[in-house]
């Protein structure tokens, strides 16, 4: 096995001492080895979160607050947070999945990644909030509803001020006009299937295919295009009204679009991750969630959302679902696993792939 | 006693503590994470769970009992080593036998009906006993004469190439077979070939008027102009120190250790806020030349801007010791025989240069293929090898396969580039520093050269204040992205809030939970890394033992890896049992440890080639053993090694990106991903707010590192000592 070589003396003659340095040796590579099983500690939440950032460490810090439990937040997209859950099945390190829009909770409810959950809470809550539970069988939830649009900045685009879908399509918004990527991002993925349902779908996608000799970059969180159309990043931004309302309250010069041809709307979801870690605290969180407290936050955190909870106040920001042309969203469809993976396969292939 | 039975008695002493070990892990440890579904056993250690009907677990018990006996007879015995051997080899085979969600064959399933409900990863047990089957194995190798029969050294060569093994050829094994894997699971041959052949790779179009090019050649066009443009700076740069009267040579010095601490995405937005469209300079230029601001940043330009500025410090520093190496006295003979100084320049000095150009431009060439955060930031629709990967991972459309495949290119390329380098520098000779007296001085540049050099450098230089400016000012204003200079200290808020409570401190600032991973992720990194590094330079250096080239080879293979196959090769390989780490602290630290460790290991390399052997014999005859020699003769005189490996971990831990990314987890955040994620926010203030905060911290704590190591004493005299008496 060794190499025989009694001339050279460098290597070691055998004596005392070994141990000490052994046992670190020993020591250094448990650490390396074993440092997994040491997990799970106590009074903690795993929360993923889809919404703003902003909202999110509002959330976890008041929640925090209120209940000493110690909240472990990421803000994902909500597809990004869908495709960590499903990534995770078997052994879950979340506990909620808070935010986002509905359809890729809807998604994991189908698939059974998420749990059953009634809450004393769901009493309190708008029909439409309801309406996610009932199609999910009370797998999640809605906390809050929004309508998709999109913002411009007011100090780039000059008259006349687009107010249709189709107007993004005008030659003058040339690599001017952002969208996220409807792979990581609940609200471009709400655009895909409003098209298809306000168009039908072969026009839907000749559609996107126009518009995306305008779109400068398919970002990865959905409400990242308002905010580079609020620094002049970019002119346009597709996104959800509440986001670009938010920019211009925070003094952007962001103008806020209601399209002419009729928008879809998000409801705003929250589901309980099957087989998390700390249950318990989840669903005391659940609860909290759809208090009218709780859902007060969304505001303070420059998000203007219409709440779910009938007793939350609204924002007086928010655009009034009441005077937008809304399509009538078919949740249950454009939820379903089949339809969105269809949707987004054909997106890659003809729209992504051109990138 | 005599000598020779004190040896005996140790060695005795010692193979019972590893038999003890074991047993403790298969008869008392829990054996796995957390029990499988509908298992209720006794115990739930190895026994506890093979007697309750998992019965692939039996022979990794039974070795117990055979190793008990077989190592009481001999354990210098062959007999004794292969049982230890076939025992690692069982443990490593059921771990992989049976998955998760079920046996990997169905003969198990027959034979074990529990098999179906699928085991988790190790636990404490499994991991123990793995420890003690290696410990097992290198006392046994070294009684048999391996490593010259020290059982220290043997000991540490068995474990180094375990954990070589584990944490650096097994994922990267796991990522290639991941590339062949079809989208319905099954491995084939057919998919592979597909996506490594697919348009969206290989595609050309953005040269013949296009929209866009492949990934691959949008990589090696990035890599190319950016390893061009920061060698050129970089040589202009070291011959205005070296061959000029410069007079702030240190201070230029000083701040090329700047890019290093700078985490990564902040240039990135320092660039944005210049030079975007609402930029300062952007804006500037629209108005001086009256035309409408573009997105001209976005894309190749940007990125290309923000590599070369990190990259020109590096290529500086290699071709600044390339410089200074080069013997005046050849220049001087040149001249001496009438050549002018730019011919000199041209037939001397430039040949003599071109090692260092070679390996400068290789150097960047390397880094700028294995650079994340900038194309990330502000590659706008313009996609790299890196990002791709990233996105195939993260994205909602998890594809393993496509990951795996992409990151097999990326890796090549990086090999191939490494190749290179070790051929063109292996093939001539370069040597000029030969020991020889050579009392000249170097010769000054020529007029016309210096006044290109310094036309390149200074743009250079007013480039990098101008975007260190940004990242000073921009955490502590109000919105840097709008130019609104209001001063403020909102973001750091934001970042760091934190109030004294009756149960003490209570941390709400959103970047605490990211800050405090960091550091204790970083911590524990650095003293790991240098230890394994250190020790496995001293093993290469000093000792003489089966396999050593393959060995050293190995460890240098980790080095090549770009941080992003790295990530996701972990990802491939330890996200699924038996070594299930993801999610975990651990994951991130061996991850830190085993990217790091070559650089410990160089640094040691270096330092050990400087110390003569002599001590280390003297120690070792006077009766000390391997381990005793390096912690008191060894350790004391490599401490600027120490030093270098130390420092350079801890701040690489703290500011790497491209591996991480794939591997924390909303339990371990790091501060490099939280980063990131405001970045894509546009919360640029807070991303610098916090890169400002990380390099404070990065530099205090090298401060601390230097005062803890310590100086190496070497006890020289200090004064001459005696009188100088005049020659008779």
């Amino acid at each position: 096995m060794c190499r025989e070589n009694p001339g050279l003396s460098q290597c070691c003659t055998i004596s005392g001492g070994k141990k000490l340095r052994k046992t670190t040796l020993l020591s250094a590579t448990l650490v390396g080895f074993v440092g997994a099983p040491l997990a799970a500690s106590a009074n903690e939440l795993v929360l993923y979160c889809s919404v703003q950032e902003e909202w999110c460490r509002v959330m976890a810090e008041s929640f925090q607050r209120e209940t000493g439990v110690n909240v472990l937040m990421t803000r994902r997209s909500s597809g990004e947070t869908y495709a960590q859950i499903k990534a995770e099945e078997g052994q879950p390190r979340g506990d909620v999945w808070w935010g986002g829009t509905g359809d890729p909770h809807l998604q994991a409810a189908e698939e059974g990644l998420t749990a059953v959950y009634e809450s004393p809470m769901l009493a309190e809550l708008q029909d439409w909030a309801l309406s996610q539970a009932a199609a999910s069988g009370n797998r999640t939830v809605g906390i809050y509803a929004g309508a998709l649009g999109y913002g411009f900045n007011t100090d780039l685009v000059d008259d006349p001020a687009p107010a249709c879908w189709a107007d993004l399509l005008d030659e003058r918004f040339r690599d001017d006009v952002q969208v996220a990527n409807p792979n990581s991002s609940g609200t471009a993925y709400t655009l895909l299937a409003t098209l298809v349902q306000i168009m039908g779908e072969d026009e839907a996608f000749e559609f996107l295919g126009q518009m995306d000799e305008n779109i400068s970059q398919y970002t990865q969180s959905g409400a990242a295009p308002i905010r580079n159309a609020a620094t002049g990043e970019t002119a346009i931004g597709i996104v959800f009204m509440h986001d670009a309302v938010a920019q211009a309250v925070q003094g952007a010069p962001i103008a806020t679009v209601a399209p002419c041809e009729g928008t879809g709307y998000e409801i705003g979801s929250m589901s309980l991750i099957e087989g998390g870690p700390n249950p318990e605290n989840a669903r005391l969180f659940y609860d909290w969630a759809l208090s009218p407290a709780a859902q007060a936050l969304g505001a303070e955190a420059n998000s203007f959302q219409v709440p779910s909870n009938r007793n939350s106040p609204v924002p007086p920001e928010s655009p009034s679902l009441d005077e937008i042309t809304l399509i009538d969203y078919d949740f249950v469809t454009y939820g379903s696993s089949e339809t969105r993976e269809r949707l987004l396969s054909r997106w890659d292939d003809e729209i992504g792939a051109r990138r | 006693m005599t000598p020779d039975e004190i040896r005996a008695s140790r060695a005795a002493r010692e193979k019972l503590a590893w038999l003890v070990l074991l047993a403790l892990a298969v008869l008392v440890l829990p054996w796995h994470q957390s029990l499988p579904t509908g298992s209720t056993p006794l115990f739930p250690s190895a026994l506890g769970l093979a007697a309750e009907g998992r019965g692939w677990l039996w022979p990794v018990v039974l070795a117990l009992p055979l190793l008990v006996w077989a190592g009481f007879r001999d354990a210098s015995s062959r007999l004794f080593l292969n049982i230890v051997l076939a025992g690692f080899a069982i443990l490593v085979l059921q771990g992989f036998a049976v998955g998760l969600r079920g046996p990997a064959f169905d003969v198990l399933a027959t034979v074990f009906p529990a098999a179906a409900q699928g085991q988790t990863g190790f636990g404490w047990g499994g991991f123990v006993a793995g420890l003690a089957f290696l410990g097992l194995i290198a006392h046994s190798l070294a009684l048999r004469g391996f490593c010259r029969g020290d059982r220290f050294s043997a000991t540490a060569v068995v474990f180094i190439v375990a954990l070589l093994g584990l944490f650096v050829f097994f994922p990267i094994l796991k990522l290639s077979m991941a590339a062949f894997v079809g989208p319905d699971g099954e491995l084939a041959f057919g998919p592979f070939i597909g996506r490594v052949l697919a348009p969206e790779i290989w595609r050309l179009d953005c040269l013949t008027g296009g929209r866009r090019c492949g990934v691959v050649i949008n990589s090696l066009m990035l890599g190319i102009l950016a390893a061009t443009i920061s060698t050129a700076l970089g040589l202009a740069l070291a011959l205005i120190v070296a061959r000029t009267s410069f007079r702030f040579k240190q201070t230029l010095r000083a701040l090329s250790i700047l890019p290093i601490i700078t985490p990564p995405f902040v240039v990135g937005v320092a660039i944005i806020v210049l030079f975007g469209r609402t930029g300062l300079l952007t804006q500037f230029g629209a108005d001086v030349f009256d035309v409408r601001p573009t997105r001209w940043v976005y894309g190749l330009t940007g990125i290309l801007m923000a590599q070369v500025l990190a990259f020109t410090p590096i290529t500086f520093l290699v071709l600044l010791g390339t410089v200074e190496a080069i013997n005046p006295t050849l220049e001087e003979a040149s001249q001496t025989l009438g050549a002018g100084p730019v011919k000199t320049f041209f037939k001397i000095t430039w040949p003599l240069l071109r090692p260092g150009i070679a390996a400068a431009f290789l150097l960047a060439f390397i880094e700028s293929l294995a650079d994340f955060g900038n194309p990330i930031v502000l590659g706008g629709g313009y996609e790299v090898l890196s990002t791709r990967i990233f996105f195939a991972v993260a994205g909602a459309r998890y594809d393993l396969g496509h990951a795996a495949t992409l990151a097999m290119l990326l890796l090549s390329l990086t090999l191939i580039a490494f190749w290179l380098q070790s051929r063109w520098l292996g093939r001539k000779s370069y040597v000029t520093v030969t020991g020889k007296s050579d009392a000249g001085l170097a010769s000054t540049l020529p007029f016309g050269l210096k006044g290109v050099a310094w036309a390149v450098v200074i743009p250079f230089v007013i480039f990098t204040l101008g975007v260190y400016a940004v990242v000073l000012v921009g955490g502590f204003v109000h919105d840097i992205g709008r130019w609104d200079l209001t001063p403020t200290i909102a973001h750091l808020r934001t970042a760091f809030a934190f109030e004294v409570g009756t149960a003490g401190f209570e941390f709400y600032g959103s970047a605490w939970n990211s800050m405090k991973t960091t550091l204790l992720v970083s911590a524990i990194a650095a003293p790991l890394t240098t230890a394994v590094g250190i020790m496995t330079a001293w093993l290469v250096a000093r000792q003489d033992f089966a396999g050593k080239n393959a060995f050293e080879f190995g460890t240098m293979l980790s080095f090549a890896i770009p941080g992003t196959v790295v990530g996701v090769s972990y990802v491939a390989a330890f996200n699924v049992p038996p070594v299930d780490i993801t999610g975990t602290a651990a994951i991130l630290v061996i991850c830190f440890v085993f990217r790091n460790m070559p650089v410990g290991m160089r640094a040691g390399l270096a330092a050990f080639a400087q110390i003569d052997r002599s001590m280390e014999e003297a120690s070792q005859t006077m009766g000390a053993g391997g381990g005793v020699t390096l912690r008191r003769i060894v350790l004391p005189l490599v401490k600027p090694a120490v030093f270098t490996a130390l420092v350079y971990s801890f701040v690489t831990a703290m500011t790497a990106v491209s591996a991480v990314i794939f591997l924390v987890s909303a339990r371990h955040n790091m501060a490099t991903a939280y980063i990131m994620g405001r970045v894509e926010a546009g919360e640029y203030a807070l991303a610098i707010t916090y890169s400002t905060v990380l390099m404070i911290v990065m530099i205090v704590c090298i401060v601390l590192i230097q005062l803890l190591v310590g100086a190496r004493k070497l006890g020289r005299r200090r004064e001459f000592q005696g009188q100088i008496t005049p020659a008779e």
